[in-house]
This record gives structure tokens, sequence and C-alpha cells, in this order.
């Protein structure tokens, strides 16, 4: 093999501290390396080229770049290995930047260390065959996950860009959190009205499939060929007879159901339709508040229905959808402020939360879209909002910002002296951060047309004082210790990922941070992909987002399904499982330990034997590394190559 | 020349700790030059006998760090890697080689705080424990590794007689 190596220095970055023309020169003397040169930036255009024509130049057959992580740039330099005619795969990488000058000072240490790297990475492309892609037909199907604002507009663009589309919906209705708003910001735009229209369409649209009530209970496969198992719990309302008239609603005995729609601001019947714009607009039954669940006596609603809908013996169904990628969608949902206790951790009626305090403030929510005291129905003459709950708060193990509270908590204000003119607002914050189109004039707004008291401060107390409530906090800015007499306090709670978010990530294969949040392929350049190939994010559920960004992510999610699909046919990851039947003695602990099912014992020649089903193995090396014969080997990854680079350390 | 250095050979898998470090590294977070990394798809591919031959060819100390238990992009890779390099970590005594110098954990790709912390403490539990004689050359291990393949009982680089 003739191998060449390129150090880059990546401008400063790598160069800084470390001494890349000295790394080129040690890698000089390694083994096989015909070339070995020093690069400004090896992923730009001039690097790039001077790879291409070293390649020509010294007939190189392998390349080593050290750089960055290969995380990162990998797949950028097979493709250049590619363009100069080599296998991509006689290819290693270096991780000289992440691993050794960002994280070292001292320049002799770490060029030491990017030196054992490089002679690490040669010694394993001394090793390396060239591989070669199996292609592979896909499902142009796509699982969306979650029927919020960025789920629906996934699943609009990807079924206006022609594809089926299945989307799942936890609650019995689509229109996520988004529904829930009274108005949105900085419009102060009815929310349900730029909504609705787009559940329309989700319904109607003939390419798109809606599970509401369902959720994903296990995602088998891998990208262009997924297989999603979804459970469709049980509405004990026929769906398909069900029109939504509301008749059972109307004589539901049962009363006191929680109303999760209205985030329990008020309550519902046993039997209900979320909200009036419900999609799909169906009844269905919550056992725990059904009498007839709980006492075997009832079935009002069996009887009045006019089409005869209601099932009380329906069970869950477990329906199975082929898809080719899957878009998480899940949202977000409000952190626990129960250990708030010097808030009250919700022990006071009217220290409510801002998406409560959002279904007061809606037409369609339990008061009608009169802002009342929940304690007492009396219209509050003080309302007080505190902004930072469970967001910025590093002592409760909540750093970071929620970036949208700011502005709904203005636009609230805004519409509570709308709703209640003679009332009095005051909002206390620690920082105003309003980073948006006509955001930042919004605040002003708030401030100066509306007559919004801005405190610039924490709350260290809210305790009662006849039906009132004391606010006292700091007003940092005049330096005095505050206390407001408030009727009702709204709390702008910060987001975390969706309630059960880390297990669907565990079934999706996709990796979460602290706060449950799914992670992103990379923070700045893949923001709408995983790590896992054809599973997308969209919206909140990676991170809190506002409705516009939302959208956009959606959006773009939708826009990587449709490239993934644009060509018709995948090619596969050829770094994978390859069997030596000759090694093969056909025990079959290999097929056991397989998450995947990828191996099978067949018969080859008169003799029994494992065989990799190439487009299902996705290159974990679990077998390999089970195989008591060493008949498996990880291609590209193969013992001899990492006994290789065990060995090229610590020789020297 | 005293050895500043230690010999130490990190097996990362891809998804997890491997983003970890990177992110370790994006975010700046300082740490002991030490650790040399070998990448791979899982721990689940982690062969224990990789961390033995690694410390007989003369590594000071290894690390393995994968995805949390349930967090594997693979599903269960890690689960096996859990089962077999505790069975290799208290099998190490047995072969003469101090079990100090194996560490198995898991990183996430969004723990770059938490890396820094496993490789400044895994580098300094190395450092407190005598370094591993090196060899004048390459062909000096190549036959202790050759002795060794030999011979009945695997003996540790480090009571190898090279003193």
């Amino acid at each position: 093999m003739r191998i060449g190596v390129f150090v880059c220095h990546c401008g400063s970055n790598i160069a800084a501290t470390v001494d890349p023309a000295a790394v080129a020169m040690a890698a000089d003397s390694m083994p096989e390396v015909a070339y070995a040169t020093d690069l400004m930036y090896a992923c730009a255009e001039p690097g790039q080229k001077a790879i291409v024509e070293a390649i020509g130049e010294y007939r190189l057959t392998g390349v080593v770049v050290a750089s960055c992580s290969p995380r990162m740039h990998e797949p950028t330099f097979r493709k250049t290995v590619e363009r100069a005619g080599l296998n991509p795969y006689l290819f290693e990488m270096a991780n000289i930047r992440e691993h050794v000058s960002w994280i070292g000072k001292d320049k002799e240490a770490n060029t030491r260390k990017a030196t054992d790297l490089v002679r690490m990475a040669v010694e394993k492309l001394r090793r390396d065959a060239p591989l070669h892609s199996r292609r592979f037909p896909v499902t142009k199907r796509v699982l969306v996950i979650g029927g919020g604002i960025a789920g629906i507009q996934a699943a609009l663009d990807c079924a206006e860009g022609g594809l089926d589309v299945v989307l799942v919906e936890k609650e019995a209705t689509i229109g996520g959190k988004m529904a829930k708003l009274d108005k949105t910001f900085p419009t102060v735009d009815c929310s349900s009205c730029i909504l609705g229209p787009k559940m329309v369409d989700v319904a109607q649209h003939p390419r798109i499939t809606l599970h509401a009530l369902s959720e994903v209970e296990e995602l088998s496969g891998f990208v262009g060929n997924f297989k999603a198992k979804i459970r469709k719990k049980a509405p004990y309302v026929d769906w398909n007879l069900c029109t939504g008239c509301g008749a059972c609603l109307a004589k539901c005995p049962s009363k006191k159901a929680t109303d999760r729609f209205n985030e329990e601001t008020g309550l519902t019947t046993a039997i209900t339709i979320p909200f009036p714009q419900a999609i799909p607009k169906k009844a269905h039954i919550n056992p725990e508040f059904c009498r007839h669940f709980m006492t075997g006596k009832c079935g009002v609603c069996a009887k009045i229905c006019p089409a005869k809908a209601i099932r009380f013996e329906q069970e869950d169904e477990i329906v199975v959808e082929e898809v080719g990628a899957v878009i998480a969608a899940t949202g977000y949902d409000l952190a626990d402020w129960s250990g708030y206790d010097y808030l009250g951790g919700g022990r006071f009626p009217d220290v409510i939360t801002g998406l409560q305090y959002e279904r007061l403030l809606s037409a369609s929510g339990p008061t009608g879209g009169h802002v009342v005291r929940p304690s007492d129905g009396r219209e509050p003459k003080t309302v007080v909002f505190i902004q930072c709950v469970a967001s910025r708060d590093p002592s409760k193990g909540r750093p970071s910002c929620s970036g949208f509270c700011c502005m709904y908590t203005a636009k609230q204000a805004v519409l509570t002296r709308d709703h209640c003119p003679d009332s009095k607002v005051h909002v206390f914050y620690m920082d105003v951060r309003a980073p948006g189109k006509m955001y930042d004039e919004f605040i002003r707004r708030a401030v100066d047309e509306y007559g919004v008291d801005y405190i610039r401060g924490r709350v260290s107390q809210i305790f009662r004082k006849g039906e009132r409530y004391v606010v006292r906090g700091a007003d940092t800015l005049a330096g005095a210790q505050v206390e407001v007499e408030a009727d009702l306090v709204v709390l702008a709670v910060g987001a975390q990922a969706a309630h059960g978010a880390e297990k669907l990530a565990e079934r999706l294969h996709i990796s979460y941070d602290d706060q449950g949040f799914f992670m992103e392929g990379h923070p700045k350049l893949r923001p709408m992909e995983t790590n896992t190939a054809g599973v997308f994010l969209a919206g909140a559920c990676q991170g809190p987002k506002d409705i516009p960004s939302s959208v956009a992510q959606g959006s773009g999610a939708a826009a990587k399904a449709l490239c993934l699909f644009a060509k018709g046919v995948l090619e596969n990851d050829p770094q994978i499982a390859n069997v030596r039947p000759g090694r093969c003695v056909a025990c079959g602990k290999c097929v056991k330990t397989c998450p995947f099912g990828a191996l099978n014992i067949v018969e080859a020649r008169g003799r029994r034997t494992a065989e990799v089903v190439e487009t299902v193995c996705k290159g974990c090396g679990i077998c390999t590394a089970t195989c008591p014969q060493g008949a498996i080997q990880l291609q590209h990854s193969t013992d001899n190559q990492i006994l290789a680079e065990v060995n090229a350390l610590c020789r020297f | 020349m005293p050895i500043l250095e230690r010999r130490i050979i990190g097996f990362l898998c891809n998804w997890c700790s491997y983003g970890g470090a990177d992110a370790a590294g994006v975010s700046r977070f300082t740490q002991p030059t030490d650790l040399r990394v070998v990448r791979l798809p899982c721990t689940g591919r982690m062969n224990p006998i990789f961390v033995v031959k690694a410390l007989l060819a003369g590594a000071d100390g290894v690390l393995v760090s994968g995805c949390h238990p349930k967090d594997c992009h693979y599903s269960e890779g890690n689960y096996y890697a859990r089962r077999r390099l505790e069975v290799i970590k208290r099998f190490l005594p047995v072969l003469g080689i101090e079990p100090l110098r194996f560490e198995y954990t898991w990183v996430s790709a969004a723990e770059a705080k938490r890396w820094q912390e496993v490789v400044t403490a895994f580098t300094e539990q190395i450092h407190a424990l005598p370094p591993v004689p090196r060899l004048p050359d390459d062909t000096g291990i190549e036959r202790l590794l050759r002795e060794l393949e030999n011979s009945p009982l695997p003996i540790c680089g480090c009571h190898a007689g090279h003193e």
C-alpha cells in the first residue's frame, strides 16, 4: 500500500497547540507511507484538491487525514478519495482536533499524541480492504411521531411532496401545545385560527394516515425499511361510526374527569372530545372516570349515541406500519415545579402555569375566555407574572433558558390588560430575551402601550394574605425589596422534553440529553438529523422552540425525508459483519446475540454456516466479539485492525 | 529521561462516548494528554481480549466507555459489554495484572463535562501506579508477545522481568 498522510492545521484550531509539520514529518517514516504533508484547511476546496492531486502524483492507494473528528468530516474525505479513484474505505482519520488540540495546551505533548494517533490510523489503514455498498429499495412512507405544529408541518410537507405519511399522536387530537394557546406572539394572532386549517388539511389529505390516541411501541429495521409497531389505545368508541356530534358529552353523568386538554383548569365528562376543533373530532372514554367501567352500571352514552358507536368491550389494537423514515416531533412538557415550595409548589389554587393561563384566556377554555381566579371565579385586579420558574436555575438542576417564556409572558400580560382593562399587571423577570423578528418591539409595546410593570428581580416567596397572595421579591434595579399583593399569579414554567421522550428515544435508538431533549446529529450543521440514519427531528423535542422555529424545523425534517427518498434506492454502509465460512462451526451464538436478526444459519455447499443479511446488519460488531471461532469479522473494524492500533501505540 | 506520560488506551463507542469526547473538545474542556482513543462502533464490539492484549503489550491503562445502559445505539451492545468487561476486570488479578489499570464506564454524547472528569480521574489513577516498563525496541515487544503466546500462563507486562 502507498499511503498518503495529510495533517490539517485547521487554521489555528489545530496548529496553535500541535505542530502539524512535525506530525507530517514523523508520519513520513511510518511503514508504507509514501507521502506526508501538512495542509492549512484539508476540508476546504484547495485542501481537497491537494489530496486528490497527491493521490495521482504519488500513486497513493490509501489516505490518512489527521484533522477533526471523523464524526464531522469522514464522509467529506471519503468522497474526496473516491473522486481521486480510490475506494472510499481505504481512508482513515486521526482526530487531532477534538481529541488533541482543543483539550490540551502543551504543544509538545499534543504533537506526540497527534503523531501517535496518526500512527494508529496508518496501522489501521494498512489492514483495510476495499468495501462496496449494496443498493436496496426503500419504502417511500414516513412515520411522523407527534401531531403538534412541528409534526403537522412535517406531515403536510411530506404528503405534498408525494410521500405517504403515517402520523401518530399520543392524545385524542392533534394540535399539540399550539392548540392550547389562545393567541400567538408577537402578532397576537388567534392560535386556533392559524392552526385549525392545517389540522383540517391533515385530516383531509389523502396521503396522510392519522393514528390518534396511539403510541409507537417499537421501531425495528433500518433506514429505508423500518417497521413500526403502533399501539392504538382503545377509545371505547368506534371511530368509523362516531360523527363527533357531542350528544354523549351532554348526557354523560360523570362530569368530574380530569381535563388534560384544559391543563386541569376545569373538569370534563368521562366521554369527551378534547375541544371543538379537535382532529379527529371523535369522542373517547376515559375509563378512570367512566361509571360503566367503575361500577358496571350506566351506559347512558351507548343509549343516547345516534350512530350506535359506543364499544365498551373495545381493546387496544396493534398496527404495524412499514416506513422508510421517521420524524420525531414529540414536543415538550412543562417542567415539574412541585418542588418550588417558595412559589407554593401547586398548593395555591390561584398560582397557575402559563399554559393553564392560556386556557383561561381562550374562548374555547373552561371559562369561555373570561379571566377569573380558579379559586372563586372572581376577576383578578392584580396579576403577577413570574418568569424563569424551573429555567435558568442551576440549583434545581435546570440551568437552561427555555427561550419562549419571555415572549409568551409579555403576550399574556398584554392580553390580561385587554381582557381586564382595570387590572394591574406586574412581571418579575431576570432578563428579557426577545431575539426574533418584531419580538423586542412587542416587549416595548407591552411596557409603553399597555403599561405592564416590569420588575427586574427574582421572587423569594409567595404567601397567602386573606384571599389574596403576597409576592415578595427583589427589585434589583431599585435595589430594594418589593411586595406585590396579587389576585392571580402566573408562572412561566420552563420546558423539558415531553413525558416519555426518553423511552421513545430508546425505542428509536437515538440519544437524548439530561433534560430529555433528543440529540441532533450536529449542534450546528445537522439540527434535523439524528445519529440514526433515517430518523429526523422536528420542533421542541430537540430543544425549546417557539412556533416559527418549530414550523421551520418541521419543513426541514420533511425536506430531509424527501431528499432521502428522491433517489429511490439507498446504499448500505458496507462496514458490516462478514463470515468466513471455513472457520464457522454454525454454533449459532451470533444468531442469538444479534440485536437486529441480521444473522441466519444456512446450508451452503453441504455444510451449515452463519450468513449475514447485508442490508439488515448495522455494523455494531457484537457478533464479532461473540464468535468463539473468530469466524465473523466486522469489516473495517476487524480484530487485527483494532489490535494493530493498540500495538502501534504500545511500541513507541 | 523521566516518563511524564503514560500509555492509556481508550476504547470508545462511536455514538455516545466518542461523541462525548468530541463535545468535550468542542467545549475546550482541558484534559490530560495521556489518553489515545480507538474508535469502535459499539462497546459490544469490545472483545475482552483487547483489554488483556493492550495491557500485555505495554499499555499502562485501558479505559472503555460506551452509551449508558438502555441508550445503546444498537439496543443492547452495552449490556454485552457490561457483562464481558466486568468478568475481565475481575479476572485481571488472576493474570497478575493490577485491576486498577482497567476501567469501564458510560458517557453519553451530551456529557462533555463528565468525559473530562472520567479522563482526568482515570489518568490520575494510572499515574498513581508505577509505569509499565517500556521496551527498547519493537523486536523486544514482539519477542515478548511470542513468548506469551507460547507460554501456558499469560503473564502481565509489568511482571515479565524486564526491570
